[in-house]
Formats: C-alpha cells, sequence, structure tokens
C-alpha cells in the first residue's frame, strides 16, 4: 500500500524563480491585488490543497539578499502576509492559511492576536510560519535595535553564531506567547449570566504572565478563544539548529532534502532532536519542500527552465522538478514512500504551475492514491491529524 | 430632488460597538461580540446605509476593575488590522477604518499594514492614530510603558510625518514590469526614506507600492492642544466628543480655523463627533425607548463599579438607587511620589460629581446614566434627520460617527429609518460612486503619490 501525504502549496510573488515574472501568463502588475490571490488561493482550496503559506518579508529585497536596493530585475513589492491571509479567511473554504511571520520586530502581541483573528475569520484555518532572525535592511527599516545577525557566519552554520542562536531563541520566545495567549481564554469564559449580570467568568480568562528573555507579557489576549485555539505553527529548516528550533516548538517542519535517499538522514536527526527538546506529546509532522515547474512535455518544460536560467539563475533550497505532471507526481510517490507526513510545493511561476498542479498533479496523484482525502475536519489541525486541545489553563483547573 | 450647490453633504461613520457599558449585551437580540458573522453582518449593513466608514476601536488589553479584570460588560475583540483585512473581502464600498496606536506600533511595520490593507480594499483604508503611554497597556509589549507623557504626541507627530513619507516613497508608475528588456523597477521610484532623531532612527526602503488612496485617511480623535494641532497638521478626519449645538460650532471654528496655517481648506479636514441616537414614531415613545436601554447600558452594578472605579474603594454594599456615598476616596499616601496630582484630581472629580448629583437630585444609578447613557438624538425619524442636517449645514460637524448600542443589530434602525430621510433632504448620497476610495467618499483632496511630502511641526 502506499504511504499518503498532505499536499501544501508555498506562494511567492510571481513565483519561486526570480525570472517567473517575465513569463507569457506571468502577472507582474498584479502582484498586490486582491483578486490575483484571491484567485491563486482559491484555486488551490478547490483543488483539495490541505495550506498555502504565504511569503514575507519585512524589507524590499528577499530575505537575506545583500544586493544594494532597490534592485530593478527581480519583483519589488508585496502585501503583508498576515493581513492578506485575513483578507482570503472569508473567501476561502477548506483550505488552511499559513502567513509568514518575522519574529524580531514585529509586536508578540499583536502577532497573536493577528492569528486569533485570522483563526476566527476562517473559522479554524489559520496557521504560521515562523521565521527567525532579522536581516540588516530589516533592522534598518525598523530603525530599534541594531542586534541581529548579519548573514550567514562563514561555516554557514547557524550555532556558530551567537546572533542567530539568539535569534531562534526569541523566535521560540514568540511561538510560547502566540500560543499562550491563545489559550488565555478558555472555552466558556463568556457567560453572559443574566442572573449576577456577568458578560464573563473571570476565572476563565488568565493574564499570561509571560517574562522570557527577550520581551515580557503581562496579561491576557483581547481575543476571545478561537476556533483551534492555538494557531498551527510551522517552520523551514535545513541544519541542526532550525532542526531543533521545529522539534521544540512547531507543530510541522519543512525540510529540503536534496533527493528522495537524503530525506531518511534528515528525519532521524529531526527524531534525535525531538527526544532532546520536543515536550509536546503530538509527534512534529514533516514536510518536503519542491520547487517545481511543469509543462506537458519534458522538452517543454525543460525549454521554459532554459529560459527561466537564462535570464536570472535560480540559487535554491530545495530539490527542484521540472518536467509533466506525471513526473511531479512519481516524486510525490517517491517522498511519500520515505515516510514523511506532506509534500509542499512551491511554484516555479505562478499562475502557470499553480494551475498545473490543481487540474494536473492534483487530480493524478489522488487517482494514484497518493495524497489524503479530505476529511472533512471544520479546522486546519484537524485536517492535518492533530488533536484540538483544551486551554491550558482549563487543565489545571479540572485536576485543581 | 434637486441638488443645491450650497447644500452641505453629509458624511456618516458606523461604530462598531465596544466593551464598555454602552454596548448592551442583556438584550435577548444582542449577538456574538467576536464572530466574524457579526462583523460582517454590521459592516454590510453599513454599507446599505451608504456610510463612508465602518470604524473599529482597538483592544491593547482586558480591562480591569480593582486589580481583577473587569466583568460586566463586553470583553474581547478581534486585533483591527486582521479584522479589517477580512472584511475588506465581504464589502465592496465602505471605507475600512481602526484605531492603532503610535505608541505600540513601528512605522514601517504599521505603514506596510496599512499599505496593504487599502490594496486589499481596493483604496478604503483608515486610520484613527491614538497615543498611548501607559504602563498598564504597555506591560504587554516589548516597548513597555516607556513614553513620557510629553512625548506622546511628539511620538505621535513623527510616526504619522513618517508613515506619510513611506507611503509617498513609491512613485505610482515605478512597476514597470517590462518583461522585454526584464526591468521590473524603476529604481527612481522608490526612494529611501531616512528619518533621525531621539524618537526614530530609520533608514528606509518600503516594500508596499503606492496604493489606490496613495496614503490610508487619517482620523484623529485626541481634543486636547496638542491633538488639535496634530489633527490640523496630519488628519483628514476628526472623531470629537463635542455633540453639544453651540460647543460642536464653537470646535468646528476653532478647528477648522487653524487650516489655513497649514495651507490646508475646510473640507480637507471633516468633524465626525461620536453621536448615539433612539427613535420612536412619537418622541414620547423614543424617550421611554431612551430611558430603558439607558436602565439596560447602567444597571446597578455598572453603576457602583463605575463609583468604585473613581474612589478605589469597596462599595458592593450600596444601593445604587441611593445617593452617593459620603466617604472619601482611597487614592494611596499622599507623600508618595506622584501622587499629590492623582490625589487633586480625584478629589476633584468626585466633587464635580457630587455637585451634578445635588443640583439634580440624581440617585447614583441616574448620575451615571446622565455621565455615560445620554444619548445624543432621542425623537421620531424625522426629528432626528433633521437634527443631524442641522448640525452640518450650520457647520457644527461634517456629520457623525454613529454609535450603536446592539451588536450586531445596532445600526439597522438608523439605517432604515433615518438615511431615507437624509436623502429625501438632499444631504445624503443616493449610491456609492464606483470605484469610489474612502477619500473621495469624504470629499477630500487626492493626495499625489511620489510628491513630496511636507515637513510638519
Amino acid at each position: 500500500m502506499t504511504e499518503r501525504v498532505h499536499l501544501a502549496v508555498a506562494l511567492d510573488g510571481a513565483g519561486w524563480h526570480p525570472a517567473a515574472w517575465r513569463e507569457e501568463g506571468a502577472r507582474p502588475r498584479d502582484l498586490t491585488s486582491p483578486r490575483y490571490w484571491r484567485e491563486l488561493v482559491g484555486a488551490a482550496d478547490e483543488a483539495g490543497v490541505a495550506f498555502a503559506t504565504l511569503e514575507d518579508a519585512l524589507s524590499l529585497g528577499e530575505r537575506g539578499s545583500d544586493t544594494a536596493e532597490p534592485r530593478a530585475d527581480r519583483v519589488r513589492g508585496r502585501l503583508d502576509a498576515v493581513l492578506l491571509a485575513s483578507y482570503l479567511g472569508p473567501v476561502t473554504r477548506r483550505i488552511g492559511l499559513v502567513p509568514t511571520v518575522t519574529t524580531t520586530h514585529p509586536e508578540p502581541f499583536h502577532l497573536a492576536t493577528g492569528l486569533q483573528t485570522l483563526d476566527h475569520a476562517s473559522h479554524g484555518r489559520a496557521g504560521a510560519r515562523i521565521v527567525a532572525g532579522s536581516s540588516a535592511a530589516e533592522r534598518a527599516n525598523f530603525g530599534r535595535r541594531t542586534d541581529g545577525p548579519s548573514g550567514l557566519p562563514a561555516s554557514g552554520r547557524v550555532e556558530d553564531d551567537p546572533a542567530w542562536t539568539a535569534a531562534f531563541r526569541e523566535a521560540g520566545e514568540v511561538v510560547d506567547a502566540i500560543r499562550a495567549l491563545a489559550d488565555s481564554w478558555e472555552d466558556d469564559a463568556i457567560i453572559r449570566d443574566l442572573e449576577t449580570g456577568r458578560f464573563l467568568d473571570r476565572e476563565r480568562v488568565h493574564n499570561i504572565e509571560f517574562a522570557g528573555e527577550f520581551f515580557s507579557i503581562t496579561g491576557a489576549s483581547i481575543v476571545p478563544r478561537s476556533p483551534q485555539g492555538p494557531p498551527l505553527i510551522t517552520a523551514l529548516a535545513h541544519q541542526s539548529i532550525p532542526y531543533r528550533f521545529a522539534a521544540e516548538h512547531a507543530d510541522v517542519v519543512f525540510i529540503t532534502p536534496a533527493d528522495v535517499a537524503a530525506t531518511a538522514g534528515i528525519l532521524s536527526e529531526i527524531a534525535a532532536a525531538a527526544d532532546d527538546v520536543r515536550t509536546d506529546s503530538e509527534r512534529l509532522r514533516v514536510f518536503v519542500d519542491l520547487l517545481v515547474l511543469v509543462e506537458d512535455s519534458t522538452d517543454a518544460a525543460n525549454a521554459a527552465w532554459a529560459r527561466l536560467e537564462e535570464r536570472d539563475p535560480l540559487t535554491t533550497d530545495a530539490r527542484i522538478v521540472i518536467g509533466t505532471a506525471d513526473a511531479v507526481v512519481e516524486e510525490l510517490r517517491g517522498f511519500a514512500a520515505t515516510g514523511v507526513d506532506g509534500i509542499r510545493l512551491r511554484p516555479a511561476r505562478l499562475p502557470a504551475d499553480l494551475v498545473a498542479i490543481t487540474d494536473l498533479v492534483v487530480p493524478l496523484a489522488t487517482q494514484a492514491g497518493i495524497l489524503h482525502d479530505d476529511n472533512g475536519a471544520p479546522t486546519l489541525r484537524e485536517r492535518l491529524g492533530l488533536p484540538l486541545r483544551a486551554s491550558r489553563y482549563a487543565r489545571q483547573e479540572v485536576s485543581a | 430632488m434637486t441638488l443645491d450647490r450650497s447644500q452641505r453633504q453629509i458624511h456618516l461613520a458606523a461604530h462598531f460597538p465596544g466593551v464598555n457599558n454602552t454596548t448592551v449585551w442583556t438584550d435577548p437580540t444582542a449577538g456574538s461580540q467576536i464572530d466574524f458573522s457579526s462583523f460582517e453582518y454590521f459592516a454590510r449593513n453599513a454599507e446599505r446605509g451608504l456610510f463612508d466608514y465602518f470604524f473599529l476601536a482597538e483592544g491593547l488589553r482586558l480591562r480591569e476593575h480593582r486589580g481583577q479584570i473587569h466583568d460586566l460588560d463586553v470583553l474581547g475583540r478581534p486585533n483591527t488590522l486582521a479584522i479589517l483585512a477580512a472584511l475588506a473581502a465581504v464589502t465592496d464600498h465602505i471605507g475600512l477604518v481602526g484605531t492603532l496606536s503610535t505608541t505600540f506600533n513601528e512605522p514601517f511595520e504599521l505603514a506596510r499594514q496599512l499599505g496593504t490593507l487599502d490594496h486589499l480594499s481596493g483604496g478604503r483604508a483608515g486610520w484613527n492614530a491614538v497615543t498611548s503611554s501607559d504602563s498598564f497597556h504597555g506591560a504587554n509589549f516589548r516597548r513597555g510603558g516607556y513614553l513620557d507623557h510629553a512625548d506622546r504626541y511628539t511620538r505621535a507627530s513623527e510616526f504619522a510625518e513618517l508613515s506619510k513619507r513611506l507611503w509617498a516613497s513609491w512613485q505610482d508608475d515605478a512597476i514597470v514590469a517590462d518583461a522585454e528588456t526584464g526591468v521590473f523597477l524603476d529604481e527612481r521610484g522608490v526612494s529611501r526614506v531616512r528619518h533621525d532623531s531621539r524618537l526614530f532612527e530609520i533608514d528606509a526602503l518600503f516594500d508596499v507600492p503606492s496604493s489606490p488612496q496613495g496614503r490610508p485617511v487619517i482620523v484623529q480623535a485626541g481634543d486636547s492642544a496638542d491633538g488639535r494641532d496634530f489633527a490640523t497638521a496630519h488628519a483628514d478626519v476628526i472623531f470629537s466628543l463635542h455633540t453639544e449645538f453651540a460647543d460642536a460650532q464653537e470646535f468646528y471654528r476653532d478647528v477648522k480655523g487653524r487650516l489655513a496655517a497649514h495651507g490646508r481648506d475646510e473640507e480637507s479636514l471633516k468633524i465626525l463627533p461620536a453621536a448615539t441616537f433612539v427613535l420612536g414614531d412619537t418622541l414620547e415613545e423614543a424617550q421611554e425607548r431612551s430611558r430603558e436601554i439607558a436602565l439596560a447600558q447602567v444597571r446597578p452594578e455598572t453603576a457602583i463599579t463605575y463609583l468604585e472605579q473613581v474612589w478605589n474603594r469597596d462599595f458592593s454594599g450600596y444601593d445604587a438607587d441611593g445617593p452617593l456615598p459620603d466617604v472619601e476616596p482611597d487614592t494611596g499616601p499622599e507623600s508618595a511620589q506622584g501622587f499629590a496630582n492623582r490625589h487633586a484630581a480625584v478629589r476633584a472629580r468626585i466633587s464635580k460629581l457630587r455637585e451634578v448629583a445635588t443640583a439634580e437630585n440624581l440617585s447614583i444609578r441616574d448620575l451615571i446614566i446622565r455621565l455615560t447613557a445620554n444619548h445624543t438624538f432621542v425623537g421620531t425619524p424625522e426629528f432626528v434627520a433633521a437634527e443631524v442636517d442641522r448640525y452640518v449645514q450650520e457647520r457644527a460637524t461634517d456629520g457623525f460617527t454613529v454609535v450603536g448600542h446592539l451588536t450586531p443589530h445596532g445600526l439597522d434602525e438608523f439605517t432604515e429609518r433615518v438615511i431615507p430621510l437624509l436623502q429625501e433632504r438632499g444631504s445624503y448620497r443616493e449610491s456609492y460612486e464606483e470605484g469610489a476610495t474612502l477619500r473621495d467618499l469624504l470629499g477630500l483632496p487626492p493626495v499625489r503619490t511620489g510628491a513630496p511630502v511636507a515637513v510638519g511641526g
């Protein structure tokens, strides 16, 4: 029997290839129009994709790019991902909405209440892709903090740079605060008790009294508990510190194996990290990232790729799949067999490769029995097989 | 009806019911204050009524009473920006305005969020800029309660100026997207925004392209001299508290009179004070309903709690239908640093309360009704429409921010019964103009993007 996986898509501007905006069919003037995003995410929703992640950064250039800006030859300009996801909430049906959340500069309280509100507006489909650290450009835009990493250290390993390890500790605190605030109102805190004249039971609303290394938050959330409680927390990870971060703080981790054979090693590294640091009884779910370009024939796909690469060569962390929809399905089958929980596809070109995913890849993969059926569960967590939990404060109360 | 060119047009904002005692949750028709369906219903109803904008106040910390979370009133609300973005998807014409603090946000981030909202809504975004500096709210933020009172408006003013510069930093035609030549961005179309002061040190390249309005509408509520200066320098709308006619006219004259110094004309700043209303088929019926609503807004426990907050004492043994407590407030040790002023302020407040209660022979509950549940317009729909029109024609206001007392049906009656009468009077729009931005709805001058923004103050 084939192992089944969940399918997610990662959406960014005109696609993941830097020359994608020059393709025929690209809509480079629509990248900040609501209709563009509504159509893309709507199509993924209709096709049954489990969730869509939305890229973001707090700078004009790509994250980590050290090129002088503004640069003329790349897509520039974007929308705030949490707000874009909120906009999409009421006009999509089933798909999970997972905006990128930068943890260094924004106020954790605002991030938490924004995600809770997304969860209310989408009836339980909120997630977040947590990003640690900041770039020099982001720091200059905010002008509030000068501390932070300057690119990766020479070794390429974040553990060799104290600024990076601090950034991951801070990101962990932001996740802790997001979850604590999401739990701060118990399910039944609003009582509307006409007898006593009380709108809420103050014993069921809890100041979180969060005091970390980087910030503190005293009060409860301003937002009553949302359908999921804490949103789905996801993170992209390529090496040991990020693996540990994901194992400690995330529900879902995105990994970037070079091929099927490399997956087992990463899975065991993540399992070891989880043994060390994971306190959550629920298993960390693993999704493989693949960057895809799909055409009707292998030749056409190769030609399209060559055209893109000639214009602006891509640097990427993810495995690249260039070919027909059948070829993508074979990749899915291969990775599914490694025991991962899902695949996140990064379309090289938008809307073209997303359309290929929704119209061709999904039906073929479904036919081949590779994809989980939509279980009809109302929330994103449950759709991925993660349980909904009562507020941490409710648990304390029951035992009291 | 023919349009009289000298006739001033009424502008209306629809205030989503808030988290204080004036929002009645005990009514059987009162719905959820947090379900998205309540916001969608309220905003769509306001859109049916052709309101200029939907307005939502912000929460940064749950209210507390004597060290505990306040439990008598509606409590809990959404994140302002996220709910406005969601509403952009289910409305087509109405402006979307929310309160956002200049203290607990940073200019680059808030400007990109508001720019995003302006894109998502097709030019309907607005920002009610408020200042805050107290440590109670600050305890939920990285910033903490760090801001000296004197710096509140300095920060707010620099914040607004920086936001305007960030929004103006993209030319309308900066995105070229020429696939042939490979030029996406005209680099000259995006300028760097540098600012170096005691409060901000920023060297920013903004990342949200020029939005439909050029810049979102800025609303301001402050009423102090600092607040009026801020408003005349930066705001497009003032959300004032002046609803008594003569007082409103005086405020209108004062604020609009300050505009010329900033090179602005009368129409470039709209004054929309908060107003409540109660309708009836007759004046008597409306007055009766007003009394019933006031009693629901100020229950006995609401009145006692109000006094406890002022006195900082336990008054649970007092009768709300009886007279004010004849005891001194607990203001903490007078010798302690900073407490002397507070002590004097509390005593002055109490002496004012006693004065009103004595002069009108009011019980505790009636005193609090008088203070918090005194409805602005009470009467037949014809009377209310005539009053609203009179305020606008006689330059006491440009319209009102209408506050209902019920979620989500609070403005249904106003929309159904008062709006048509305003239209009959020729002072209110008959429809939305297709493609109009919030700035257009408010009759504000357009913003030229990419133009240098005057440095205020």
